[in-house]
């Protein structure tokens, strides 16, 4: 499938998975792979420290004010050329923001202090998610980029994330909230609108956890799922098949038994560790019926602008790989 | 005997920390089995275990209740599956006056999103289920397993925000004109109420009031239980290890955690480092020896491992020195996953070996 189809078929993607996946990791690769495309990209970050203005080379922060983490290049296909922004939303600064355009600034500041929107977002839970993703729908409808690309939150979190605004429409009789609530919902159930990617790794729990979340966010949220991301994917070894014994003696090299060992013992973990990945990725194509995109493991210890690129390139040789779906 | 192998048969309580999907529930078990195959009587809470563990340890069909795990040590391994909310139930029964208080509070809306809605109360019904076990005088060692949590602080400020919560200003003062006059409540938190009732709906409002009014009384109680289990948690008998993953996001969630106890005086007794890539020994530089064909091929696999296996080292060497003198419990990566009791046997052989 063509990259540049695959990013211009939502306006908002989802980036979910378990904590430790990689998720912070693919939404900077999923921004930087639509960039490359000559698409406007806005990462929104959702959570505390993230490291996600690392993965493009910068050290700030992010705030709630936009950061430019990557510039329109010249030369870069399509009008934007490429550019990739981010900003966080947190659920306290899109309530402030909320009562503001609701004409209630003046009290919006001692709701947060006082602690009456922890009372409230208790007796109403959710509130939260939908104010938050309210705000994701209100950049969506601006057009304020060509994609833009949600870091959802980590683990069971996403799966009440995504399904608070539909429990909220089912709860509320009406208001301005209701009204916020369903809102999201359309946005999170049109798949030209929005698409939630999983991401994952090729190890038993968290492919479990991804098949089980999978089916809770179709039938809860009624979102439409893109492809899984099958993180740090161990690349199949090559010439291992027989013992270092035999390989020493058949080369005629001569080797000590020590080294032998430990070539020996390293031959049987990488094939070990290879069998059990490659278990657990056939395993999410048997019980979860969705195209994957495998991403190699990079095996470095920081995610900067040379990995993000690195990542970037690897994503949309999966994404080429992919078998267009079907339309209508 | 190791300095991580006195922890388990000397400290009472232990708190594994760390961020999510570091198999802190693992470690957490393979420390509690430790301790019950040095003869003494442990228990391990689990918050959110893997299915195959949970059924492994029995603690499955039986939240909330201390299940005996059956195996041959000397002592006892006990595991439970916290349940916040029934938890949370337990102290409401406890600290009210009457029967029908607490059933009022059972039943009303706003108490029955309280678990699932306000952040740091899982952390906070976990810590008082420890409480209760250590009260409990039933065994030598409690274990717990904390949430997944990613700021170290929602553990420890977690008694703290349920008692703020519980005695919000604001909606105690609504409370009052049961005894005096409406205009006690002042203009501004009447704007306030307004703007809620407008914006969340009248019911919302009504839900807390009844909430709160159900509570009168019984906030003292909470609040010096809460002292009480923050009292627990400072004990020189309790020990808090961090525990993390090789790789290197993780680590550096764990120096961000380390960092984050650091501040609030708490150092880790022990740093627990799973899932590391082994390092396999042999010649150092035979990767390069340009030996033929499948030669090579192995040369360079164990190169390769080698050096991710000395890069993980080094990332984790730091962590190492924030949290020193501190011991480092080392688990190495396996072929299969950890799941059942006899790979929680082989991981305590690897830890307290």
């Amino acid at each position: 499938m063509d990259v540049g189809s695959f990013c211009a078929q939502s306006h908002v993607l989802v980036v979910a998975g378990k904590g430790g996946v990689g998720k912070t990791t693919m939404t900077a690769a999923i921004a930087a792979m639509a960039a490359d495309h000559g698409l406007s990209v806005l990462i929104v970050e959702l959570e505390g420290k993230s490291g996600i203005t690392g993965a493009f080379g910068l050290t700030e922060d992010l705030g709630y004010e936009e950061v430019e983490l990557r510039a329109p290049r010249e030369g870069a296909p399509g009008p934007a050329g490429g550019s990739v922004r981010a900003r966080r939303i947190t659920p306290d600064d899109a309530l402030v923001e909320y009562l503001q355009d609701h004409g209630l600034k003046r009290v919006s500041k001692r709701l947060v202090s006082s602690g009456v929107v922890d009372v409230v977002s208790t007796a109403i839970p959710g509130i939260r998610d939908v104010l938050v993703l309210g705000k994701v729908k209100q950049l969506e409808r601006d057009e304020v980029a060509d994609l833009i690309v949600v870091d959802a939150p980590a683990t069971g979190h996403a799966i009440t994330f995504l399904t608070s605004a539909s429990g909220l429409v089912g709860a509320a009789r009406g208001g301005p909230l209701r009204t916020q609530a369903q809102d999201v919902v359309d946005l999170l159930s049109d798949p030209s609108r929005c698409r939630v990617i999983l991401v994952t790794l090729p190890e038993d729990m968290p492919v479990s956890e991804t098949i089980e979340s999978a089916y809770t966010l179709e039938d809860k949220a009624g979102v439409q799922l893109g492809p899984v991301i099958v993180n740090a994917c161990d690349v199949a070894p090559v010439g291992l098949d027989i013992a270092a014994g035999k390989v020493a003696e058949a080369a005629g090299v001569a080797v000590d038994s020590d080294h032998v060992a430990a070539l020996e013992a390293a031959r049987l973990f990488r094939l070990e560790r290879h069998a059990v990945t490659a278990q657990q990725i056939q395993r999410l194509g048997r019980e979860l019926p969705l195209p994957h995109l495998l991403v190699p493991s990079v095996g470095t210890d920081c995610i900067g602008l040379a990995e993000t690129g690195l990542l970037a390139a690897a994503l949309a040789r999966a994404v080429s790989a992919l078998v267009p779906e079907a339309t209508g | 005997m190791s300095a991580l192998a006195r922890l388990v048969t000397e400290r009472s309580v232990i708190v594994c920390c760390g961020s999510g999907g570091v198999g802190k529930t693992t470690v957490s078990a393979t420390f509690a089995l430790a301790a019950a195959r040095a003869g003494r009587r442990a228990c391990v809470v689990t918050v959110d275990p893997a299915r195959r563990l949970a059924d492994a340890l029995g603690v499955q069909s039986l939240p909330n209740t201390p299940t005996e795990v059956k195996g041959d040590w000397p002592g006892q391994l006990h595991a439970l599956m916290l349940d916040t909310k029934g938890t949370f139930d337990d102290l409401v029964h406890r600290y009210s006056r009457t029967p029908e208080q607490a059933e009022s509070i059972l039943a009303n809306r706003l108490y029955q999103n309280l678990v699932g809605a306000l952040s740091g109360t899982q952390e906070y019904m976990a810590m008082e289920k420890l409480y209760e076990l250590v009260d409990s005088a039933a065994f030598d060692l409690v274990v717990v397993d904390t949430p997944p949590t990613r700021n170290a602080l929602d553990l420890l400020d977690a008694p703290r925000r349920l008692t703020r919560f519980l005695e919000n200003r604001l909606f105690r003062a609504l409370l009052l004109p049961t005894r005096l006059s409406l205009r006690a409540v002042g203009v501004a938190t009447q704007a306030l109420l307004r703007t809620i009732s407008k914006v969340a709906g009248a019911e919302i409002v009504q839900d807390a009031v009844a909430f709160f009014q159900a509570f009168e009384g019984m906030e003292e109680g909470f609040r010096i239980r809460a002292g009480a289990v923050r009292q627990l948690l400072a004990d020189p008998s309790t020990a808090f290890v961090l525990v993390t993953s090789a790789r290197p996001d993780a680590i550096a969630e764990a120096s961000f955690f380390a960092e984050k106890l650091a501040e609030r005086g708490v150092t880790p007794a022990a740093l627990v480092v799973n899932r590391i890539q082994p390092s396999f020994g042999g010649n150092a530089g035979s990767g390069e020896s340009g030996a033929p064909g499948a030669m090579a091929a192995l040369e360079a696999n164990l190169a390769a491992l080698n050096a991710l296996g000395a890069r993980e080292e080094k990332a984790f060497a730091a962590l190492a020195e924030r949290v020193a003198p501190a011991p480092i419990g080392r688990i190495p990566l396996f072929g299969h996953d950890v799941h059942e009791l006899v790979g929680l046997q082989r991981t305590a052989d690897h830890l307290f070996a």
